[in-house]
């Protein structure tokens, strides 16, 4: 059970960014999980909702992208998502392949909106 | 509304220091090997076959983790190389600060060779990297042929599958050659060794994978610093 420390980098990675962006606070951010990464996606989301919890990031969405595996065949190219382990090239039946995705543990972006000059419908920051 | 992008690693942090460490022990010519299985699969063992076989001269150390206890030090220590337990408290997992906290007080140019023992665990570990060349798994034949389909990352990401405890094999309902061909449907044309630490049976093949690697390593090394 990792996906507490993965929740408590992505929630880091946010504070951070924040600094950047005066006059905002964030609405969602999104992450890649590849499909090989050994992480649950249920259990992030479970984690970062526990950590956001009274916090002034309780507002926050965790937006999750996962990411299947695939493949590049070696001879003719193509490039293929492999389901159920099966890394034979669909075009050519080649098992020259070779995996270009699928172990992704990313940050891809965060939405930040500006605070309103009345903050009606917006939340505070403690 | 703004959307930012971020594109960068979750892990960022971890990684920056995992590189660092890779760059030191590739500075100073070290091949560093992460252990990892379920607990009980058999790594201690095999380090101490390891630790056994090696010359008492050789340039080895070994980092061991564990959540609680000094109990794999001590077991690893009566081979006279240095040996240090990694406590972490609770943490299912090593990351690289733990690593690099442990070398401190460690000179790296007197190290061919870091042997770190994972905490038992076939998940999370397989997201954290330590710095290391190559990430070795070890599953017994106590456990089911099937785990590498059911854990697929940490066999899609290690170079070495050890089979180990093999000489249970006429006692358990364990099927080798499925347990080699799903690792290698995880992992095309993983290199695979099949060991008994009780018997030594194999333990051959697993030192000369080690060996091979080392020679490697050191050429790798030798070319990048000249």
């Amino acid at each position: 059970m990792h996906e507490m420390g993965i929740a408590n980098s992505v929630l880091e990675a946010v504070r951070t960014e924040m600094g950047r962006h005066p006059g905002t606070y964030p609405c969602k951010v999104g992450v890649r999980i590849g499909e090989m990464a050994a992480i649950d996606q249920h259990a992030l989301r479970f984690c970062f909702e526990a950590i956001v919890h009274e916090t002034d990031l309780e507002s926050l969405e965790l937006g999750i992208e996962v990411c299947p595996r695939r493949h590049r065949c070696r001879i003719c190219g193509r490039d293929f998502i492999v389901r159920d382990y099966d890394s034979r090239c669909p075009q050519c039946a080649s098992l020259e392949t070779t995996c270009i995705s699928g172990d992704e543990l990313e940050l891809a972006y965060l939405e930040v909106e500006e605070y309103g000059p009345s903050p009606v419908g917006t939340k505070s920051t403690q | 509304m703004d959307r930012v992008p971020l594109e960068r690693k979750v892990l960022s942090e971890n990684d920056r220091i995992a590189a660092e460490l890779r760059a030191r022990f590739q500075e100073h010519g070290v091949l560093c090997l992460n252990l990892i299985s379920s607990p009980g699969s058999g790594k201690t063992s095999l380090l101490e076959c390891t630790l056994e076989t090696l010359p008492r001269h050789d340039r080895v150390a070994v980092l061991t983790g564990d959540i609680q206890t000094e109990n794999d030090a001590n077991r690893l220590k009566r081979f006279h190389f240095p040996v240090k337990q990694i406590t972490t408290g609770g943490t299912c997992h090593l990351d690289a600060r733990m690593i690099e906290r442990h070398l401190a007080d460690w000179r790296l140019e007197d190290l061919d060779l870091l042997l770190i023992e994972n905490v038992g665990n076939l998940v999370c570990p397989s997201s954290y990297d330590l710095g290391e060349a190559a990430k070795v798994v070890v599953l017994s034949v106590t456990e089911g042929e099937d785990k590498p389909l059911k854990y697929p990352s940490i066999f899609f990401k290690s170079d070495l599958l050890v089979l180990s405890k093999i000489d249970l094999l006429p006692y358990v309902p364990f099927d080798i050659d499925a347990a080699a061909e799903n690792a290698r449907k995880v992992h095309p044309g993983m290199e695979i060794v099949k060991v008994s630490c009780l018997t030594g049976n194999g333990l051959h093949e697993w030192m000369m994978w080690l060996e091979q690697r080392r020679r490697a390593h050191k050429s790798l090394a030798q070319v990048t610093t000249s």
